[in-house]
């Protein structure tokens, strides 16, 4: 046994999670106020690192009046993708939606190779030292600052939908649209809300990963891996999508050491969480804090 | 009546159920089918310097052929049982190598591979489907696109099977001692797999199991109810949408010559269901035609490009990527604005012309 490289990984994996758990967040945020299941999740990240980067090497931009801009501009697209091409298809059946979400991933990932090319593109140094130590183990300086980044998401979030106003209204629609409309919610506004927030912080978590693994479309991988995160943590709890992501991330790591140490199977890495996702699927499809679905007749 | 049974007919005259379930609503259009069958037979032929077709538009025939009995198979799961599956293009692939495999370890004829691995595919298709018997809906999409990824990493591993990442040489199709490679010879291959697929498809879909495929889509509560066993329809619309994959995987690869795990990805998956969803959910004939449709967009594409060269000299270096982008484009567009597909469009096409100069 190798203790040491099992630790890295793990905290790797804790690293990794925290950011699985945003963009799980991101994703049931949708899923939870607007009943669409977001296929384009990945893609979103993709489009947040790729305009930031711009930004920062086209246009020569601070970072820190670059990546507000990357906000704003995802907010607007956000909020735009919504009008534009999700509201049509509201009480569309299932297919339909899942299917639309599809084709935005496909379009927008042709798109952005088309316009930025294939290859991975380093990210301008934003921090000066590359990793600091933390207890004996290396750790990236960006990541540190991602899992910082990412907790105070998490709280906002948790802030949000406690005390403000619109929180309580996202909420409100969450439960069930038309008692929320009967007392004055704008339900229109709020799935804008849903999207426009949900881009911005997959645009955060894309920028953080861009950082340190370099901008490419790889990226898009995070709006797969979402997935066994989600069903894991139930698809309309916020709590379980980000002790899903963690999971995953540790998950994802450990078959990594299995496989490195004893295995030798090559890339189960890739593979461990989709086995997951139909043992867990099989065996509580509501993963778990999901609410259960009662069908009465 | 002689004007009613000659021409298209101006209403709804049926009188029995056999009638309202016909493949052929009029003698005019089954025999439209058998002169499209008869000029298909004639296209490929050539008389010395002559031809009918080059060989590059038989060999995009072909590649409507494969990809619309897979479609067709793809269509009875998600068009008419309701079911979403994200892994067609895994069990596509899985023919492909079952054919490839079978006639390299075993000995047997091509003839008889292509069938066998449309039956190998039906069995890891109920294994795949079995998740269907607890879940349905986004939950089953979810569960089919986790197997397509399990599949795709088995086809890159299992190097006994697939040759792994160098892949596997197929045999070509032999028929009595002739050799059947070419395109043009090839072409009648499909033809006549494509042929007898169809009809089987859209005779299932006339029979009792083919209703109660349709019956669990529309309200599975009230087929339970009515006597059809939930969970064995479910899962046995997986085999049959598997058989339908094995078969076209298989043509694929004799046809290539060369089964890599490379070609079925995620992506060619999407391409499946774009293909239903542009052709119409549920319909038969509308396989082929969202089929053509997806085929023929890249070409159409590239036609496009080559002749703006001039003014815009940069779209042809992306063009990789515009035809990935149409993809998702056409998707998207035909949801928002034809739900219902092409095969919707040409009804709507047909009722117009019927009774042309006063169509109301």
């Amino acid at each position: 046994m190798n203790f040491e490289l099992l630790l890295q990984l793990v905290i790797n994996g804790l690293i990794v999670g925290t950011l699985y758990g945003v963009v799980a967040m991101c994703f049931v945020l949708i899923y939870k106020s607007t009943q669409i299941v977001n296929f384009a999740q990945g893609e979103f990240l993709l489009i947040g690192a790729w305009v930031c980067w711009a930004l920062l090497v086209h246009f020569g931009l601070p970072f820190w009046i670059g990546f507000p801009v990357t906000l704003v501009f995802m907010m607007c697209f956000g909020v735009l993708l919504q009008v534009v091409v999700l509201r049509p298809m509201i009480g569309e059946p299932i297919i339909s939606v899942i299917m639309v979400t599809i084709g935005l991933s496909i379009f927008f990932q042709a798109v952005m190779k088309w316009m930025f090319g294939v290859f991975v593109q380093p990210f301008p140094e934003i921090f000066t030292t590359k990793a600091i130590n933390i207890g004996g183990l290396q750790v990236q300086t960006a990541y540190v600052m991602s899992v910082a980044v990412s907790l105070v998401i998490m709280v906002a979030f948790a802030w949000f939908f406690k005390y403000s106003r619109m929180g309580l209204a996202m909420r409100a629609t969450a439960f069930n649209q038309q008692v929320a409309q009967s007392l004055g919610i704008s339900v229109k506004q709020v799935f804008a809300m849903a999207w426009a927030i949900s881009a911005m912080v997959s645009a955060l978590a894309g920028v953080v990963v861009g950082m340190v693994n370099g901008v490419s479309s790889a990226l898009s991988f995070f709006g797969i891996k979402v997935f066994p995160a989600v069903i894991l943590g139930g698809l309309d709890s916020i709590i379980g999508a980000i002790l899903g992501g963690l999971i995953i991330g540790v998950l994802e790591n450990t078959a990594e050491f299995v496989d490195s140490q004893y295995l030798n199977l090559g890339n189960l890495y890739t593979v461990a969480p989709f086995y997951v996702l139909i043992i867990i699927l099989m065996i509580k499809p509501y993963g778990l804090f999901g609410t259960k679905k009662i069908e009465r007749v | 009546m002689a004007a009613t049974t000659s021409m298209m007919r101006c209403g709804e005259f049926k009188t029995s159920y056999a009638k309202d379930t016909t493949i052929f609503p009029t003698p005019m259009s089954r025999n439209f089918a058998i002169l499209a069958v008869l000029l298909l037979l004639i296209a490929p032929l050539q008389i010395g310097d002559f031809q009918f077709l080059s060989r590059y538009q038989i060999n995009l025939l072909i590649q409507i052929g494969y990809y619309s009995i897979a479609a067709l198979g793809l269509n009875i799961l998600v068009g008419c049982t309701g079911q979403i599956s994200l892994g067609h293009a895994a069990f596509f692939g899985f023919g492909a190598f079952s054919s490839a495999w079978l006639s390299n370890n075993t000995g047997i004829p091509v003839f008889f591979t292509i069938p066998l691995a449309g039956l190998m595919t039906t069995a890891v298709g109920l294994i795949f489907g079995v998740p269907a018997a607890r879940i349905k809906g986004l939950y089953l999409a979810i569960a089919t696109f986790a197997s397509q990824f399990i599949l795709e990493d088995f086809f890159a591993r299992a190097d006994w099977f697939t040759g792994g990442s160098a892949g596997a040489m197929a045999m070509p199709f032999t028929l009595f001692g002739h050799e059947l490679s070419g395109d043009r010879s090839y072409f009648y291959v499909v033809l006549a797999y494509l042929v007898v697929m169809f009809i089987c498809g859209a005779n299932l879909l006339r029979s009792r199991d083919g209703r109660a495929f349709v019956a669990v889509r529309d309200h599975y509560l009230s087929a339970e109810v009515m006597g059809i066993n939930l969970t064995k329809y479910r899962i046995l619309s997986f085999g049959v949408a598997s058989f339908f994959a094995g078969i076209g995987g298989a043509l694929y690869g004799h046809y290539l010559g060369y089964v890599s795990a490379e070609g079925f990805s995620i992506l060619l998956s999407i391409q499946f269901l774009g293909m239903i969803i542009i052709g119409g959910l549920g319909s038969v004939m509308g396989t082929i035609m969202g089929t053509a449709f997806m085929v023929l967009l890249p070409e159409v594409m590239e036609f496009g490009a080559s002749g703006l060269s001039g003014v815009a000299p940069g779209l042809t270096d992306g063009l990789a990527f515009l035809k990935e982008a149409a993809i998702g484009l056409a998707i998207i567009l035909f949801l928002i604005f034809e739900p219902d597909g092409l095969a919707h469009r040409w009804k709507m096409t047909k009722a117009y012309w019927k009774l042309y100069p006063f169509s109301y």
